[in-house]
């Protein structure tokens, strides 16, 4: 009798195909939704986690200006010279520091060209970014000093100027510099902003400052601080180094700032919270949007199903038998929902993580509580109404209008 | 002797409360044997209507007594009376009543499933009873796309297929034109006739009450006359 009942309610879903169709719509949308989202939550907050390690939390950057730039802070601050980036390397609480000096460019390879960013900078910048040399070398101390036309180029710009072949040996232009590609970077992925770390040539500093800006300024210097030395004691070393050799009087404001990477990393993790909060709020409110149209279905299909009910005990169906075949039906369509939810909610959560180049991060929790939330809701609303109509006296049912 | 098949002890049957209080059924005293095909006619809201949904064990009675068979039907439970309808009554309405998007033939089949009959004797039992009605040939027909006297008739056959004790129909000729209804009050009285089925039949009609053998009218809740039909009326 089981069988039969369970044979029966799959009829009854058939033969019902629209509504069917529709309730299981609403499982779907509700539970598809809350996964992608709660998915591509997921996956960006490990994305940044990940960013902050590969920042490396003991990195600290020293830019020219006040922290809160003001309008004209700015213009005022004098650029760092090479001179600073020395002092600072006499530093005891620093292990590694480098120079960067930016520059947006055309890098050409025969008939192929990229634009690209160019860093200037010298060795120590691999340490201290956590690069790592996938082919050939790096710059070596002559070349640092010197300004030779050696170059080291990203994963993106290798692809994007050499295709296949190999780069190692061959010389790229950019503006007038002919320069020899020594080495290839280890692929980072994208950054914690999206942007491609990767899309990046990075050549000694004297070189970008001689030959493409044509000035000796340093923009920013990038510090790695010892083992053992606490982020605060080596921004106060810096700060003290940098008022005296800029010349600031006590008192006076400094026209410089050090940034911890800790900083930007909290602030990463702070804001991704904020975004992970606001797709989850929007899951919530589709996982409700899909519950409501369930009931809708369930209850606009009330009469049709009392009359149903009313036929059925009146050839002789016991009311159990009549709610059991509901019950089924109810399971069934929130069960076939479900899963085409989860399945259509991780795909489209997958392939989100792909265009967005995040980590692809499913949550069994998540994806339980879409499905055991939707499954609910189908259930009561299918079984409780029949369970009302199967209670009247069969003539009750038959008569409902 | 043996017990009737229905005897009715003053069934009463009420509806609202105290000033609003109907009553539908006031003291039916009313006794069918088998093999009777009996026409209960009454004006609208004489509570025939009532009498028959209350023998069908669709409704239950305020008062009274209501045995089947020899059995009280007021103390059992609502899985009990849907055993009885199960085992031992068919209903026609005037609806018909059939499941939308089926077809006739697991219309008809419906009441053998609920009976536990093994699928490939449903399906024959419930071929039978179509052809009984003179519908083979529509087994695979939605309701929808038969008319209002085929609907009828495949109704007729889903309350014959159970094999039950006593067919009821309340108005199975109210949807119909003439043609059709006569066609089935020949087929309900071809059961009757031929089958031995007790048939209780309740219609508005003059000319439909006399197919049956047995005039009960009721008025104001209660039988005001209780006769057979005289032979030759149809």
């Amino acid at each position: 009798m089981l069988w039969e009942t369970v044979r029966l309610a799959f009829t009854a879903i058939i033969r019902n195909a629209l509504r069917s169709f529709l309730t299981v719509l609403g499982v779907v949308i509700g539970v598809a939704a809350v996964i992608a989202m709660v998915t591509v939550g997921q996956g960006s907050s490990e994305q940044v986690s990940s960013n902050v390690e590969s920042l490396g939390t003991n990195v600290l950057v020293l830019r020219s200006g006040a922290r809160m730039m003001g309008p004209g802070t700015r213009d005022t601050a004098p650029a760092f010279k090479l001179a600073d980036v020395e002092a600072l390397r006499e530093l005891t609480v620093l292990s590694a520091v480098a120079p960067v000096v930016s520059a947006s460019e055309t890098a050409v390879y025969g008939n192929t060209n990229r634009s690209t960013s160019i860093t200037g900078t010298t060795s120590d910048y691999l340490e201290i970014g956590g690069w790592e040399i996938a082919r050939g070398r790096g710059f070596t101390t002559l070349e640092d000093k010197s300004g030779a036309n050696v170059c080291i180029i990203g994963e993106t710009v290798r692809t994007s100027l050499f295709g296949a072949t190999d780069s190692t040996g061959e010389t790229i232009r950019v503006k007038a510099i002919s320069c020899e590609v020594i080495g290839l970077l280890t692929a980072k992925g994208a950054g914690s902003f999206g942007q491609d770390q990767d899309d990046i040539i990075i050549m000694p500093v004297r070189t970008v400052q001689r030959r493409l800006i044509g000035d000796q300024d340093v923009a920013s210097v990038s510090m790695q601080l010892a083992s053992g030395v606490s982020t605060d004691r080596g921004i106060s070393e810096i700060e003290t180094l940098m008022r005296e050799r800029r010349r600031i009087e006590i008192g006076e404001e400094d026209d410089f700032s050090v940034t911890d990477m800790k900083e930007i990393a909290s602030m990463l993790n702070s804001v991704n919270s904020v975004l992970t909060g606001l797709l989850s709020s929007v899951a919530a409110v589709s996982l409700l949007v899909g519950g409501i149209g369930i009931m809708n279905i369930m209850l606009v299909s009330v009469t049709e199903r009392t009359r149903e009910i009313g036929i059925r005990l009146a050839v002789g169906a016991q009311a159990g038998q009549v709610l059991m075949q509901f019950l089924v039906e109810a399971v069934v369509l929130s069960v076939i929902g479900g899963v085409i939810g989860i399945l259509t909610g991780l795909g489209l959560a997958y392939v989100a993580a792909r265009i967005m180049v995040i980590p692809f991060a499913p949550n069994a929790s998540v994806v339980l509580l879409a499905f055991v939330f939707s499954a609910v809701v189908g259930v009561i609303f299918g079984y409780f109404p029949a369970r009302a109509a199967a209670r009247l006296d069969p003539i009750e049912a038959l008569r409902h209008q | 002797m043996t017990a009737p098949l229905i005897e009715l002890r003053g069934i009463t049957r009420t509806y609202g409360e105290g000033e609003a209080m109907v009553r539908a059924l006031d003291g039916v005293d009313l006794i069918i044997r088998e093999g009777e095909f009996v026409a209960i006619m009454g004006p609208s809201g004489s509570g025939k209507s009532t009498a028959m949904n209350i023998i069908g064990c669709l409704d239950r009675p305020s008062g009274g007594h209501y045995l089947f068979n020899g059995v009280e039907v007021a103390t059992l439970d609502q899985d009990q009376r849907a055993l009885l309808r199960r085992n031992y009554l068919g209903f026609v309405f005037q609806g018909f009543n059939l499941l939308a998007r089926t077809t006739a033939l697991e219309n008809v089949e419906l009441p053998l499933i609920y009976k536990g009959q093994p699928r490939a004797e449903r399906e024959v039992r419930a071929r039978e009873a179509l052809n009984r009605v003179g519908l083979e040939g529509r087994e695979h027909h939605h309701p929808s796309q038969l008319s209002g006297g085929q609907q009828q008739r495949v109704a007729i056959a889903r309350a014959l297929a159970g094999e039950p004790m006593v067919m009821l129909a309340d108005e199975p000729t109210g949807n119909l034109d003439t043609t059709r209804s006569r066609e089935i009050m020949e087929l309900l009285r071809r059961l009757n006739r031929e089958e031995g089925l007790t048939i209780v039949m309740v219609t508005h009609e003059e000319d439909m009450a006399a197919f049956a053998s047995r005039l009960v009218v009721f008025t104001d809740g209660r039988v005001v006359r209780d006769e057979p039909v005289t032979e030759g009326a149809a």
